[in-house]
């Protein structure tokens, strides 16, 4: 039971997350950084192109220097 | 508004029809194989099963506030589409091989060959699982993307189009030529799907968590032109550090 329990979170974290969870997580850090600027009247438009961008260039990276 | 349906068909379009090739290669190869009978029950159980899911997901989601929706679903749309862009710009900057499907089909048809017969409700069970489940997880991504897309756009039948007019145009050719599609170009579509479901996850989670677009639904297309920008960008400087590199083997060959 706890394995089935355990494949179907798994199978769900690869499925979405996949394999470089950092990309998750700057999304997520982003995403509150917007929201805390947002609800204090600042405008927050340009932190989510801004991250998505460094997320996706740093994870590139990562990839990259692996293959190395 | 129209732009919007205008993506919305074209991402659920685009990614339906590169998973359904990709599902095509492998029922193609049970059906040469094992059978067609297997092959085409399996087909059949899948697409029930995928339509099950949206059937009861696309609709349980519009009773979610649409503020809430667009924070949750922008967020799994942008994790799940960093995916799609991510493994396209390595793909096309070589660090991953290309989708071969010729050489998939040689390597199912030749591990469907010396698979045993089990027969199981009078079907070959390996033909009819390898069928099922390669369509199913092909297809479970392209109902994802319908549910997400279709329901926060509040369009649903709308991404349902889309996704099935894909279907029946890969089937249709699939049956006609008899073998798997490897001149579709994969990855370009794949690029595009995931610069689509990065560009939509990303102005949809900014809103959901209390964003003002500065041109309200026309920051779509600004984000659009400036990740399409970035990522042609990162795949020339990857592209160029590769061939700086002496030759090494590729990261793997990943999904999506």
């Amino acid at each position: 039971m706890a394995g089935a329990v355990i494949g179907f979170f798994r199978f769900w974290y690869e499925f979405i997350v996949g394999d470089d969870w950092t990309v998750a997580a700057g999304v997520i850090v982003a995403l509150a950084v917007t929201y805390l600027l947002a609800h204090r009247a600042v405008p927050a438009w340009w932190i989510m192109p801004l991250a998505v961008g460094t997320v996706l260039l740093s994870s590139l990276r990562r990839a990259a220097r692996h293959a190395r | 508004m129209l732009m919007h349906s205008i993506l919305l068909v074209l991402a659920t379009f685009l990614a339906s029809a590169v998973e359904m090739v990709e599902a095509l290669t492998i029922v193609l190869a049970v059906g040469v194989t094992r059978g067609w009978r297997p092959a085409l029950v399996g087909v059949g159980t899948a697409v029930v099963v995928l339509a099950a899911v949206v059937a009861v997901f696309g609709p349980a989601l519009t009773y979610i506030p649409i503020d809430a929706l667009r924070l949750v679903v922008g967020v799994l749309l942008l994790v799940f589409g960093l995916q799609w862009l991510r493994k396209a710009v390595l793909r096309a900057a070589g660090y991953v091989p290309l989708h071969d499907e010729d050489a998939a089909f040689r390597r199912e048809t030749a591990a469907a060959r010396t698979a045993a017969t089990t027969l199981r409700a009078g079907l070959d069970w390996y033909g009819f699982t390898l069928s099922f489940k390669g369509v199913l997880l092909e297809g479970l991504e392209v109902a994802f993307i319908v549910v997400t897309f279709g329901s926060t756009e509040g369009n649903l039948p709308l991404a349902i189009l889309g996704a099935a007019v894909a279907v029946v145009l890969v089937a249709g050719t699939g049956v006609l030529i008899h073998r798997p599609l490897s001149t579709v170009p994969e990855n370009a579509m794949k690029f595009a799907v995931g610069l689509m479901l990065t560009t939509f996850g990303t102005f949809w989670s900014a809103e959901g968590a209390g964003v003002n677009w500065p041109a309200g639904d026309g920051a779509i297309p600004a984000i659009l032109a400036f990740l399409i920008v970035v990522s042609l960008a990162f795949t020339s400087l990857l592209r160029q550090q590769r061939q700086r590199m002496p030759a090494t083997p590729s990261i793997g060959n990943g999904g999506q």
